[in-house]
């Protein structure tokens, strides 16, 4: 899905400054690189790749509420490594973050967690499937069917997932192409769970149902140097047609990509260039303008669409800040999704 | 008008500049100790502040284990729960012979981490510091120190650490400590999420503990800081006696002039208000001095004043002084409210000045002011002891001796003067007769200078006393508890035991010091194991003991413990102390620990090895033929490799206690010193101010015959006698002094009870140096009598009336 996880190697307690990415685009250090024709190995591929040096289990779910509402949860969990292997102990390389995000139409809640790896605290294992940090976790016998939990100080969620559809593979079988130099990642989505289960708000529960998004991605070296930010889409129309869309924000022009998955699963990968995106409205956000309309123009498959976020005010106010919540889709076609825009 | 007055006003300072002077060095005098002695202790709170905030110590509740230690496990468990706490692990590593206090932290969750920069503002590359080997942070002067140990992880010296404190990741401490899957303790985040399960679901074995239930660095140091400011508050009461001299002198002086003012039609508001004036023009001034005075004193003594704390109580505190506002407000506001407090009897006089009154002679206050003064002395000595009586602490154990002082002080001229009077009925010869009768005379205008005297003289004894006290039994304590020839520290436990197996048939015995860190409801509490040895039950230095008690230590029944756990706790032989839950003995002997300030036990090595099983065992005590001593020491090192602060002989740990224990004390008998000297000058100004009203009575002692040097000489000999009576009732006040600081203040401030020792040669010296102070005093007023025209002693008999 996205690459900000790049910033969590820039650690707070260090009082790194993020000079843009130029710092972590530029040396790799022994870190595997992916590599067009990887063959993925299931359910191995589930878990983590501590050779690469980021890696991230994020999920997203567009839910309406037994009271009529639309809601939006993220649950994520990055890996992050600073050197290209693991060990048992405090003095594993491998460090996790987790955040959580609660949207509802008039409030924005998020809770974010660090750990270390090797000692327990957070993981995540291929078989039977867990990602965990602290309390937090996404689990099942298989990745078909997990269950989900998260909590902030004054949110939280329980659900349930069930996977409805076969795991859809971006780019070149998943291989996903970053930029016009050949920065990539490897890149595939659950994009079809059927949610259920409960949110807790501050003052009441509500039970909840409706789809989640689960992108997997890995890599080490992702962003091209003059790349500073980036807008990114998954929406699922009412047709049953899904849309994976997004672009890279860079000085020498942008780098967009796209997959198109039919209601049986099956997708299309689109190259640089053929889908195009227009900010219609920018909202005032944590002191920054940033886009909360949009249209999205996909000439291939007919798709002029207006995307809206549910709630302007979705600012993930974490160590590295960025936007992310629920939108809702009209025009050529209709539906919902989630919306994820850094670097502004 | 109030420009002419004010001139007439200046022309009095104009001819009188030594006065002026004088005035000046009061008020300078008791601004400069007191400020001194405030921006000291205000350096010390800032460095506990700042060390605390920069590590958020003693803000966060702490999760404890009755152990010490913590499994990583039931970390890891807490936080799957969703308890957001952070992980600390404490301790202390041996670098070069010097043991340093390393806090290891988890750098990716702690919540309160200063920023890390190496020195030229470059922060660290995360993966260096939290991979092997990981660095060290370290305060410059540390830093430094530790950069040319091998063994040790990369330094990064780093100005945001507390002194005397190595911050490092949590991974590296393990390491360096060989405590690999424990910790020490828990932090408690401030912000937990909704839905965590209780404590004791998850961590029955862990207590949660609040920030004030802990013994800081700040009340630990509290009594340090109110000793500190006890002897400023006498420094600047000492210094207030001359600025009341010197007023008082000056307005008997202008007493004429003050007429005069008043006859040309001045309002008395009007010069009363100029003369407030001009005295607030001068508070300020000296006020001024006295802080670029107290600033250079605190800037001298606090690098020592920061060993001793750190020596103590193990407290950080920076050897640099940084210039407050707040400190230069209060101490101008001291200097101003000092002056007019010891201005106030003489504003008062001019408040009520008679329009006509005569430039009078000084009028003479008898025998009922002396038993005014001394009956309430006797009632501010009640109050101090009545204080002491119905409430407790080191704050009554100061009050009980303020009172005691004030009190006694108050009660000297009556004494002085039963004195005189002694004398003065047994002198035979009429110019004997004439002294003694002076002497009484005068006594009114002196009195107020010798109680400075006697303060500072008993000050002087009781401080001295203490502190001698404390050096015969902390190096008679010293000789008992340091009783094998050599300790050494293995790097880990396993070098330990290859090093003990190794001893073993080479030493007469081999001692293993193994300790733990438990929590007790008084605060930390060290629990020591030792193997029975005749070392100990020949040696240790037990101040209450039940019988049989090394056999009962030996059998598991019984538990020593140190006279500041026994005081602070109230347990003493026959009491029971639990350790954790279901592991209660018997307190079987209390011994006297001068090392530190905690609680410490002592059980019998088996005991502990069931309580801590994971303790280190990196220290033994080597007994052997102290002829042989350094040729194991040497085959010791060669065999494993060990750096020369692995192995230290006894003689060297000795004198590294005694260099710790001597500087503790430098700041207190540089305080004394000042004191005194402040005393001596008192009593100069005090004989000055007299001076100008003794022509009137010397004049008739000079007509009768009397020699103008014989006359120097007398009214040397008379500060001198006066000097020696003051040292005289000095000594016992002294004593008694001594005797509260011992007994009373030591007990509370640190937690044991001394023996107090008689050093007569220490009290000859001092009245030497008194007696000194005292004709150096004389000297001006002797040597103006000497030269005085005789026309000005006869121009006394025309002036009369």
């Amino acid at each position: 899905m996205s690459v900000k996880a790049l910033f969590f190697l820039l650690l707070a307690p260090f009082a790194v400054s993020a000079q843009g990415f130029a710092g972590l685009g530029s040396s790799v250090e022994g870190f595997d690189i992916p590599q067009p024709g990887y063959r993925f190995d299931f359910p191995a591929d589930h878990g983590p790749h501590p050779s690469f040096r980021i890696e991230w289990w994020y999920l997203t779910a567009n839910l309406t509420g037994e009271d009529g509402r639309e809601y939006g949860i993220q649950w994520t969990l990055f890996r992050s490594a600073l050197r290209p292997f693991d060990q048992p102990g405090w003095q594993s390389p491998q460090l996790w973050m987790g955040h959580a995000g609660l949207t509802t139409p008039d409030t924005h809640f998020f809770a974010e967690r660090l750990a270390r790896g090797g000692i327990g605290q957070a993981g995540v294992t291929a078989a039977p499937f867990e990602a965990w940090i602290d309390e937090w976790h996404m689990r099942g016998d298989t990745i078909d069917a997990l269950s989900l939990r998260a909590n902030g100080d004054d949110f939280g969620y329980d659900l349930t997932l069930t996977a409805d559809g076969p795991l859809v593979f971006h780019g070149d079988n998943g291989y996903s192409v970053k930029s016009a130099e050949g920065q990539a990642s490897y890149y595939y989505s659950q994009p079809g769970y059927r949610v259920s289960g409960m949110l807790h708000l501050p003052d009441r529960k509500v039970t909840v149902s409706g789809e989640g998004w689960l992108d997997r991605e890995w890599s080490s070296q992702p962003l091209a140097a003059d790349q500073s930010g980036w807008d990114w889409f998954s929406l699922t129309f009412d047709s049953g047609d899904k849309l994976m869309a997004f672009r890279l924000r860079g000085g020498r022009g942008d780098y967009t990509s796209a997959t198109w998955i039919t209601p049986d699963g099956s997708s299309r990968s689109l190259p640089d260039g053929s889908v195009s995106f227009t900010p219609l409205q920018t909202s005032r956000v944590a002191a920054r303008n940033v886009p909360t309309e949009w249209q999205v123009t996909l000439p291939a498959e007919d798709l002029d669409i207006r995307v809206e976020a549910q709630n302007a005010q979705a600012w993930m106010g974490t160590r590295f800040e960025y936007w992310e919540g629920p939108v809702t889709v009209s025009g050529s076609h209709a539906g919902r999704g989630y919306l994820e825009m850094t670097g502004y | 008008m109030i420009g002419t007055v004010l001139q007439a006003l200046w022309s009095h300072w104009r001819w009188h500049r030594v006065q002026l002077a004088t005035l000046l060095t009061g008020i300078a005098l008791a601004t400069g100790l007191w400020s001194a002695v405030q921006a000291i202790n205000a350096e010390a709170r800032a460095s506990y502040d700042r060390a605390n905030l920069q590590l958020g110590l003693g803000q966060l509740d702490e999760l404890i284990h009755p152990s010490g230690r913590i499994p990583l496990e039931t970390y890891v468990a807490l936080r799957r729960s969703g308890w957001q706490v952070a992980a600390v692990l404490d301790g202390r590593f041996d670098a070069g012979g010097r043991s340093v206090r390393l806090m290891g932290v988890d750098m990716v969750t702690y919540p309160a981490l200063p920023a890390l920069t190496d020195t030229q503002g470059n922060p660290p590359d995360p993966a260096i510091v939290l991979t092997a080997p990981g660095r060290l942070f370290a305060p410059p002067d540390l830093a430094a120190q530790l950069a040319a140990d091998p063994d040790l992880p990369p330094i990064i010296a780093s100005t945001a650490l507390p002194p005397g404190l190595v911050l490092t990741d949590i991974g590296t401490a393990e390491t360096l400590l060989d405590l690999s899957g424990s910790l020490t303790r828990l932090l408690v985040l401030p912000e937990q999420p909704r839905a965590i399960p209780p404590l004791d679901q998850v961590a029955p074995d862990l207590r949660r503990q609040a920030p004030e239930g802990r013994i800081d660095t700040a009340r630990l140091t509290d009594s340090f800081h109110l000793n500190l400011s006890a002897f400023g508050l006498l420094s600047f009461a000492v210094g207030l006696f001359i600025v009341h001299g010197t007023v008082g002198l000056a307005f008997a002086q202008r007493r004429g002039m003050f007429r005069t003012l008043r006859a040309l039609g001045v309002p008395l508001v009007t010069l009363s208000q100029l003369v407030l004036a001009e005295l607030v023009v001068f508070a300020l001034l000296g006020g001024a001095l006295g802080l670029v005075l107290g600033h250079l004193l605190a800037g001298a003594l606090l690098p020592d004043v920061a060993a001793t704390l750190r020596g103590l109580y193990g407290a950080p505190v920076q050897g640099q002084l940084h210039l407050r506002l707040e400190w230069v407000a209060a101490g101008l506001a001291m200097a101003v409210g000092g002056t007019l407090l010891a201005s106030g009897q003489a504003l008062w006089r001019l408040a009520r000045l008679p329009l006509l009154s005569a430039p009078g002679v000084q009028a003479w206050r008898g025998k009922s002011g002396h038993r005014a003064s001394a009956i309430s002395g006797g009632l501010v000595c009640a109050a101090g002891v009545a204080a002491f009586a119905m409430f407790d602490g080191l704050v009554a154990g100061f009050v009980l001796l303020g009172g005691v002082l004030t009190g006694s002080a108050l009660v000297l001229p009556l004494l002085l003067s039963v004195t005189l009077g002694f004398f003065a009925r047994r002198a035979k010869k009429p110019v004997t007769q004439w002294l003694w009768a002076d002497m009484q005379a005068q006594l009114p205008g002196l009195s107020l200078a010798l109680m400075a005297l006697l303060l500072a003289l008993a000050a002087n004894i009781g401080v001295g006393t203490m502190v001698s006290s404390f050096r015969l039994t902390f190096l008679g304590w010293l000789d008992q508890r340091l009783v094998s020839e050599l300790y050494v520290t293995a790097e880990n436990s396993e070098q330990g035991r290859r090093i003990e197996a190794w001893l073993e048939p080479r030493a007469d015995a081999v001692l293993p010091i193994r300790n733990v860190e438990l929590a007790h409801e008084t605060g930390p509490l060290f629990l020591y194991g030792i193997v029975d040895h005749p070392t100990y039950r020949e040696n240790w230095p037990l101040i209450a003991a039940a019988p049989n008690v090394w056999d009962t230590v030996r059998q598991r029944q019984g538990i020593l413990i140190n006279e500041q756990l026994a005081r602070r706790a109230d347990l003493w032989p026959g009491d029971r102390l639990t350790l954790a839950p279901g592991n209660t003995l018997t307190v079987a002997g209390v011994y006297s620990d001068y090392g530190n300030p905690t609680g410490q036990a002592i059980v019998a090595m088996d005991l502990f090895d069931e309580i801590a099983p994971e303790a280190d065992n990196r220290r033994f005590g080597v007994r052997i033929d102290p002829a042989r001593a350094e040729q194991l020491a040497e085959a010791l090192r060669a065999q494993f490799d060990l750096g020369p602060g692995a192995v230290v002989p006894q003689a060297a740990v000795k004198a590294q206690s005694r260099a710790i224990f001597e500087k503790t004390f430098v700041v207190t008998s540089a305080l004394n010193v000042l004191t005194l000297g402040v005393a001596g000058f008192a009593i100069f100004t005090s004989l000055l101010t007299l001076w100008t009203q003794r022509l009137p009575q010397i004049a008739p002692v000079w007509a009768l015959g009397l020699t103008r040097s014989r006359l120097a000489a007398l009214e040397l000999l008379r500060s001198l006698v006066l000097a020696t009576l003051a040292a005289c009732l000095a000594l016992p006040l002294g004593l008694l002094l001594a005797l509260i600081l011992l007994e009373v203040i030591n007990v509370q401030a640190f937690g044991w009870r001394l023996p107090m020792f008689l050093f007569p040669s220490d009290w000859m010296q001092l009245f030497i140096l008194t007696a000194i102070a005292a004709l150096l005093a004389a000297a001006l007023p002797a040597w103006r009598l000497r030269r005085v025209p005789p026309a000005d002693l006869l121009r006394v008999f025309a002036n009369e009336r």
